[in-house]
């Protein structure tokens, strides 16, 4: 196999297209960040900006990250793959280890970094699954076959140990993310349509046992139950479904105008700055500025698309796959949950919420994508 | 890339879109579809409403005297969500204020409860406000106690003392007044629902009397800061702010020095009756300008206090106000207590005779008694006066005439089986005199009395028949008399009918009959005026603080009473002579005011609650000067015995005080009317206004004028 590196004419071949999105959407949640976060800061007699310059911070430290992935040829990732499963697992272990992880929100999926920073251990995880399964599927398609039955089992033996992993911190979100990535890797990947089928079910079947057998936290169930009937946990839960909605609702068509938003500007809905981002754009930019954020994250979906039907090699499409099903299914949820159409788990949006862990993530995401982009021409 | 994978990418991608759409979609039903719904959402969250009450305004007499008014008192209140967030959510704090309050923590704690978090059944006192406005628990702390919580704003954290309006109603003249000014309280659930009015919760409103008959006016506009809050409930910055515009004054007929000088006189009649032996349990004075309808003085005996809803209604208080053993002190007899008029009604007989075309200067006579069908009906003093005339059968009230030609009368009707084409002379006339009908007083709560005619007497019938066909069995055992049964039995068969004996009680004011004091003024004003039934009038004016007249209350006519002029003279002398030769004339003699009236001693049926039978009530009904009649004055006391000697005498302490009688003679600078009722508005000085140098209103001496006839 031969090495190219190109780092000269690497930016000129990448798919604008998919970067303009990126952008738009970076440029936009940095804004949104800057509004959830301005006057509260301010009222507190706190640097009105600080959330401002770390969210730029983590921005500029994921765009190295993500123009680092896209130097090496991602074929070349093959090499290193099992390191960084390896990496994710013995993270996502050591989170689990008190004094190293700390919990937030009844999850200990965070390692606490010097200087203020925290790492989520699962956001790693979630690539190394993504690129390890890809890798596995991909080979039988190179010998000229389908991936057969043993390599569908050794792909999942590989989801298998992070996703259990991440199930006992408990973070019920990541889990749900890369089951949807995981499924949509195998359908892609051209193995039989039991698997797939066989998957789906086995998903409704597991969620099913969980919430019997008490895998699922309290907390967790309450969230499931205020999405079923607002009124159940209206304290908690239900008081944050219902005031996100209210809060994206009483925007309308052209929104109260950025910083202007009463309901943002007075914390009524927690977690703005990061999970609930979507309803500081609701409130203050309105259908029309909501509404171009959904227009992005399309088009970054048709151009990621159009990478993963151009390229002729199977693994670099899988990888394509896996990584829009992540954000695909990541964004839904997120933006879903905001408006109640989903139930309330705790998954940020991709490159708008505030959090460095999952920014660098959703960036590493986009240079796997513009790698396979460039090296499919 | 196999087939498998092809499609399967393809499901993927559309998978993908459609959960974009979906997204869309939904987010243009909650934004524009739906968005108003929660556009008003989000403002019910962020905003709050304080609301800062309007001084309420002032409720003067004619001379500007104020009879009610808000008046600066300190009120200590709680602010929930601050002692809430306290680590004993607020216990110590609300212990230290209930000590220096001198109040039962119990208490205290359920002043500053809304009415929602306590138990139905402990809700005693509980605040029917919200959380977010600082809750009042007294508006009467001492200087002292409202200072000690200012200064030491450390351990009385969350509390804070303010100076507030509270009601007064300051009895500048002595006077009393609490039936006809009413009392106000906060508004309740029911009084919000009411969207006519556009309450706001806490809102101080009148709750009965004028306080509650001109709220709309008396109470202003409050005013009202709107803050926008944040999730924690503090204040992010102030979004409007309207001042509150103060109420307007209401200036009323009322004189207060006539007012006290009334309820004085009445008082005294209720105690002269007592030593004359009667029980006396009630009575009403009335004071009407016959010329305009407007009451210049109104008193109901018993009273209450009317500031004691102000500093806090105690159980035993409320209790008191409606018991029987304290014979109901919250009742405002002179409109809603109603009484049998007896011989008053004889002015009504005399217009319904003649109309039937008796002669007024014809000689009638008057036996010891008549016997109708197998009753005998006797002239109350079981006298015969002999052959009389007209005038003097009114002057010396007598019966007998009047059995007579009422019984004449209802045979000529038909008698038991009425014919078409009734006259029924007595019922009409009482009818345009409007017996059963509401004065239209300005005042809320009037009884209509009751006019027993045929159509009343059917609907009687119809509502009791069942009770009488089933006597027997469904009366008490006491009433099993063979006396009741019989009469029941009569009742069953043919109940509706009209009889002789109800006739013949009615041209007396009896039987069946009722009437409020407040009507029997409205008529007799009305005899005095020469017809006109004045609306009474207890409103003159609504002015602004400024002085700005709003509203003025012009004399109302609401109907002409049937009288030939021929009447209205005959009357004036027959009632004239009542004074100065019948039954009043003892106690009006020398009196330098030509009072013309009728005395009137109702026989009540029925036992009181020691078992003792009902004493008479005694009425007196009366105008002034008879040559060119200004006032009407009635007063009637409940229990109180005959007319002259304990109503009588009561109406003349009412002139004396009115044109300032010394003995036979008349002191105009006693006079609260030197020179008849205020005709013009007065100029209000609310604040400073003090009483004009007070006349000693004449009152007679207990018992006065020995009772030298008996009769009504």
């Amino acid at each position: 196999m031969k090495t190219r590196i190109q780092l000269r004419s690497n930016v000129g071949d990448f798919d604008h297209w998919l970067s303009l999105s990126v952008i738009a959407l970076l440029g936009v949640g940095t804004m949104l960040v800057y509004a959830a976060t301005k006057s509260w800061f301010a009222a507190q007699h706190l640097d009105p900006q600080y959330y401002l310059k770390r969210h730029i911070l983590n921005i500029i430290i994921g765009s190295v990250l993500a123009y680092g992935t896209t130097l090496i040829d991602y074929r070349l990732l093959r090499a290193y793959t099992p390191i960084l499963w390896g990496l994710g697992v013995l993270s996502l272990v050591a989170v689990l280890v008190p004094g190293v992880g700390s919990t937030v929100n009844g999850a200990r999926s965070w390692i606490a970094l010097p200087g203020g920073f925290q790492l989520q251990p699962a956001e790693l995880a979630k690539i190394s699954v993504i690129i390890g399964m890809s890798m596995l599927l991909a080979e039988g398609s190179d010998r000229g076959s389908e991936p057969g039955d043993v390599d569908v089992l050794r792909a999942l033996a590989i989801a298998a140990l992070p996703m259990l992993l991440i199930i006992i911190q408990p973070d019920l979100g990541e889990v749900l993310i890369i089951s949807a990535a995981v499924i949509s890797i195998i359908a892609v990947s051209g193995a039989r349509s039991r698997w797939v089928v066989g998957l789906l079910l086995l998903g409704v079947l597991g969620s099913a046992v969980a919430v019997k057998s008490g895998v699922i936290h309290q907390y967790q169930l309450k969230r499931l139950q205020s999405f079923v009937d607002p009124t159940a946990d209206p304290q908690q839960s239900g008081y944050q479904l219902r005031q996100s909605r209210i809060t994206i609702g009483s925007g309308g068509v052209v929104g109260k105008g950025l910083f202007n938003g009463p309901q943002t500007n007075g914390r009524f809905v927690p977690e703005q700055q990061t999970d609930f981002i979507f309803t500081v754009a609701g409130e203050e930019l309105g259908f029309l500025g909501s509404g171009f954020i959904l227009l992005c994250f399309g088009l970054f979906f048709f151009r990621a698309f159009m990478i993963a039907r151009r390229t002729n090699d199977a693994f670099g499409r899988l990888v394509c796959v896996g990584v829009i099903a992540w954000f695909a299914f990541q964004t839904f949820e997120n933006i879903g949950m905001t408006m109640g159409l989903m139930p309330m788990t705790g998954v940020p949006l991709p490159f708008m919420s505030y959090g460095g862990s999952s920014m660098f993530a959703n960036l590493v995401g986009l240079g796997l994508l513009q790698n396979v982009h460039v090296r499919s021409r | 890339m196999n087939q498998r994978s092809r499609l399967n990418l393809v499901v993927f991608q559309t998978l993908v879109a459609s959960l974009l759409l979906a997204l869309l979609g939904r987010l243009f039903y909650i934004q524009v579809a739906d968005g108003l719904r929660y556009q008003n959402a989000a403002l019910s969250i962020q905003s709050r409403d304080i609301i800062t009450p309007a001084i309420r305004g002032a409720i003067t007499d004619s001379s500007g005297l104020p009879l009610a008014m808000d008046r600066p008192g300190l009120q200590i209140t709680v602010d929930r969500t601050t002692i809430d967030a306290m680590p004993d959510k607020g216990k110590a704090v609300l212990s230290r204020l209930a000590k220096l309050l001198g109040l039962k923590y119990g208490d205290l704690f359920n002043r500053t409860r809304l009415c929602g978090e306590l138990k139905i059944g402990l809700r005693a006192g509980c605040w029917n406000g919200t959380r977010y406005q600082p809750i009042p628990v007294t508006k009467q702390a001492s200087q002292t106690q409202a200072l000690k919580v200012l200064e030491n704003s450390g351990s009385y954290r969350g509390i804070d003392a303010a100076s507030v309006p509270i009601r007064a109603y300051p009895s500048l003249a002595g006077e009393n007044a609490a039936h006809v000014l009413g009392y106000v309280g906060t508004v309740t659930e029911s009084d919000l629902a009411n969207t006519a009015q556009n309450y706001f919760r806490n809102e101080i409103i009148g709750k009965s009397g004028l306080e509650y008959q001109y709220n709309q006016y008396l109470r202003g506009t409050p005013g009202i800061k709107t803050v926008i809050v944040d999730r924690k409930e503090s204040v992010t910055h102030q979004a409007r702010n309207t001042p509150s515009i103060p109420g307007n004054n209401l200036i009323t007929n009322i004189d207060a020095r006539l007012q006290s000088a009334t309820e004085t006189a009445l008082a005294n009649a209720v105690t002269r009756s007592h030593s004359l032996g009667y029980k006396a349990d009630g009575g009403a004075a009335i004071v009407m300008d016959v010329k305009t309808g407007r009451i210049l003085a109104i008193a109901s005996y018993p009273t209450y206090d009317p500031n004691i809803w102000e500093k806090g209604l105690t159980v035993a208080e409320a209790q008191n106000l409606f018991s029987d053993k304290s014979n109901v002190p919250a009742l405002n007899r002179p409109l809603q207590g109603m009484y049998a008029p007896a011989s008053t009604f004889k002015a009504i007989s005399i217009v319904a005779a003649s109309k039937a075309g008796y002669s007024m200067n014809a000689q009638y006579n008057c036996p010891a008694q008549v016997t109708i069908g197998n009753h005998v009906f006797k002239n109350f003093e079981t006298k015969s006066q002999g052959v009389v005339d007209m005038l003097h059968a009114i002057a010396i009230s007598c019966d007998t005439i009047w059995y007579q030609i009422a019984y004449d009368e209802w045979v000529r009707d038909g008698g038991l089986r009425p014919k078409t084409g009734l006259h029924d002379y007595f019922f009409n006339a009482a009818l345009g005199f409007g017996l059963g009908k509401k004065t239209g007083i300005d005042l809320p709560g009037e009884a209509t009395g009751r006019l027993p005619n045929r159509d009343w007497k059917q609907k009687w019938y119809v509502a009791n028949k069942s009770f009488f066909c089933n006597f027997t069995t469904k009366a008490r055992k006491t009433d099993l008399t063979p006396y009741l049964i019989a009469i029941a039995k009569e009742n069953c068969t043919d109940g509706n009918i009209i009889r002789a004996g109800d006739a013949v009680n009615f041209s007396i004011g009896q039987g069946d009959t009722l009437i409020t004091p407040l009507q029997e003024t409205q008529i007799y004003a009305a005899i005095a005026n020469g017809g006109k039934m004045y609306q009474p009038e207890i409103a003159r004016a609504v002015v602004k603080p400024d002085g700005t007249v709003v509203k003025t209350f012009k004399p109302k006519i609401v109907r002409t009473a049937p009288m030939t002029k021929a009447n209205v003279s005959f009357l004036h002398d027959a009632l004239r002579l009542v004074a100065t030769a019948g039954t009043a004339a003892p106690v009006f003699a020398n009196f330098p005011i030509h009072v013309a009236g009728k005395t009137g001693t109702g026989q009540v049926i029925g036992t009181n609650a020691d078992g003792s039978s009902k004493d008479d009530t005694s009425w007196f009904a009366s105008f002034a000067p008879v040559e060119n009649p200004q006032y009407a004055v009635v007063m009637m006391v409940s229990q109180g015995g005959f007319g002259a000697e304990v109503s009588a005498v009561g109406v003349k302490d009412i002139y004396s005080a009115i044109y300032g009688v010394n003995g036979s003679t008349v002191d105009p600078k006693q006079a609260i009317f030197p020179d008849g009722p205020p005709k013009v508005l007065p100029i209000l000085d609310v604040k400073n206004a003090k009483l004009p140098s007070k006349p000693k209103p004449k009152v007679s001496a207990v018992p006065s004028a020995s009772p030298s006839k008996k009769v009504g």
